[in-house]
């Protein structure tokens, strides 16, 4: 089966069990926002997806592949691309540096200096930045480079950990739009976790809400927004 | 006036050393976080098998790529087979940090007796690739020989070739971004533990031209570089542990300090001196004199 698949998965943080027998399925080119408040096991499924963390039980493939137990660095060749949170960037190099980081390993340089353009044409901001180091960038500035950097490696997966924490609203909208755009013109497959339920939600094609790490509901992003007990619940709006 | 100058000329050539050890020590502090005792060690491997190569062949610069390259092979097997693995298995709380130091200490100890066991303890000697008489003007000869002359451009050429490689080179951006942000370094795609390997390499070729440059003007025995490791180390540190430029500077500072209080004082103080300059930095300057800046380059 194509697409993001997982199923009942389990992961454990020490004697913490942070995500509990979760299942749910992603399919090409669809926007799925996951939704939990703090602690929900949001990041570490997302940690998990990318390798960066092992799981204790359970499957997840990427178009028939199993994806657990592969080294970050491999899956990110294979188009599975995770920009965590915290604005994943480099401080200490240049924007440049910082998305240049994205292609290195690529061999085809022609498309490697093509994405770059296209993610500048998408965050012009980077452009007027190209030559200042990361570390002056703002919050917004930093997260719009880390989803640059994504780009640079042609992602077909991209998970995206909490791109609007402590952004201003303003700029929150922009880098959701930004979001969109990208899965519309790429048709990527796209898997965002939120804290921002309302934001994310109105994007998104697919919502998937979790709370200590177990599923609480899911299904088409629009009928979670109107479904009230949801709302109240966990959505907080 | 001449003195001083012929001193710090002096000085600056006893400092290039330092600097490469210093170098030696920020590469690989840069690319693992490990303070790697073991460098003396692997700078004296590397300067026997220059010093087996020169008593064949009666050739220094057939020797010195050949203990170059020596220097690079130990520096990444000891990565491959022993940091990587220690890392995996210490990889969080107190252990974490101390573990591999002190793995890199038994290492140095482990080395010297296997040199020990091959070449045995007597004192050695290489022919000067470079004569170490001083050059003349005149009527004036000048403490500063070709000897030191090598050593000085040899150093520049280390480390420009390293800043070049650092700043301008897909492979200097890999290594930059797997030692400040391993992780995020990670999921841009780049394989951090080959590119910590190559540190350690670059970090054992270092050491081997230090050692490979410091041993035609001493002698060479199994612990014969023990306080090039010290010297190199304060240099290090001096430097803020993190930059090239800073291993370059620190060199710099510790060599001409000493050169003077050997010179104006007593050679009996060129030991003490050493930490004292240390302490001194570290009190005025806690992050190094390079260090303190937000902003880190190569």
């Amino acid at each position: 089966m194509s697409g993001l698949v997982i199923s009942e998965l389990n992961i454990s943080h020490g004697a913490i069990r942070a995500v509990n027998d979760l299942s749910f399925t992603v399919k090409p080119g669809e926007l799925a926002a996951v939704i939990g408040s703090n602690g929900a096991g949001k990041t570490t499924l997302l940690r998990t997806l990318s390798g960066l963390k092992s799981a204790h039980s359970g499957s997840v493939e990427w178009n028939g592949q199993s994806i657990l137990r592969k080294k970050p660095e491999d899956l990110v060749r294979s188009g599975i691309v995770h920009v965590s949170d915290g604005k994943s960037v480099i401080p200490e190099l240049t924007v440049k540096e910082n998305l240049a980081l994205g292609g290195i390993w690529r061999k085809d340089k022609k498309d490697v200096a093509l994405a770059t353009a296209e993610a500048i044409e998408l965050f012009p901001r980077l452009g007027e930045r190209m030559q200042q180091s990361a570390d002056t960038l703002s919050g917004g500035e930093r997260q719009m480079l880390a989803i640059g950097r994504a780009l640079i490696a042609r992602p077909k997966l991209l998970l995206l950990d909490e791109p609007s924490l402590g952004l201003a609203p303003l700029v929150i909208d922009q880098i959701f739009q930004a979001i969109k755009a990208l899965r519309d013109r790429h048709n990527l497959t796209v898997v965002l976790v939120e804290q921002n339920a309302m934001g994310a939600l109105r994007i998104a094609d697919i919502g998937i809400i979790i709370n200590l790490g177990k599923l609480v509901a899911s299904g088409p992003a629009h009928e979670l927004i109107d479904n009230p007990s949801l709302r109240a619940a966990y959505l907080g709006y | 006036m001449e003195r001083l100058f012929n001193t710090i000329l002096i000085g600056v050539s006893g400092g290039s050393i330092y600097s490469l050890m210093a170098l030696a020590l920020v590469l690989v502090w840069r690319s693992t976080r490990v303070v790697n005792f073991a460098q003396a060690g692997q700078a004296i491997l590397s300067t026997y098998i220059g010093y087996e190569v020169i008593t064949h062949t009666d050739n220094y610069w057939l020797a010195f790529p050949i203990a170059l390259v020596a220097g690079a092979l130990t520096g990444a097997l000891i990565d491959i087979l022993m940091v990587r693995t220690l890392m995996k298995r210490a990889h969080s709380g107190p252990v974490a940090g101390i573990a591999p130091v002190i793995a890199t200490l038994g290492l140095l100890g482990l080395i010297r007796a296997i040199v020990g066991m091959i070449w045995g303890g007597d004192l050695r000697q290489f022919k000067l690739p470079v004569s170490n008489h001083g050059f003349t003007f005149g009527h004036n000869t000048i403490p500063f020989a070709p000897i030191n002359l090598l050593i000085v451009v040899t150093t520049v050429v280390v480390m420009l070739i390293f800043s070049v490689i650092f700043q301008r080179t897909n492979l200097g951006l890999s290594l930059r971004a797997s030692a400040y942000q391993p992780e995020i370094a990670r999921l841009a795609g780049i394989r951090v533990d080959l590119t910590r390997t190559i540190g350690w390499a670059f970090a054992g070729a270092a050491g081997a031209v230090a050692g490979m440059l410091v041993t035609p003007t001493n002698y060479l025995s199994p612990n014969s570089l023990d306080l090039l490791l010290v010297s190199g180390f304060v240099a290090a540190v001096i430097g803020g542990l993190e930059s090239l430029v800073g291993a370059a500077v620190g060199g710099l500072i510790l060599g001409i300090s000493l050169a003077l209080v050997l010179e104006y004082i007593s050679s009996s103080l060129a030991f003490p001196v050493a930490f004292v300059v240390l302490i001194a930095v570290l009190l005025v300057k806690p992050s190094g004199l390079i260090g303190a800046k937000r902003t880190r380059h190569a």
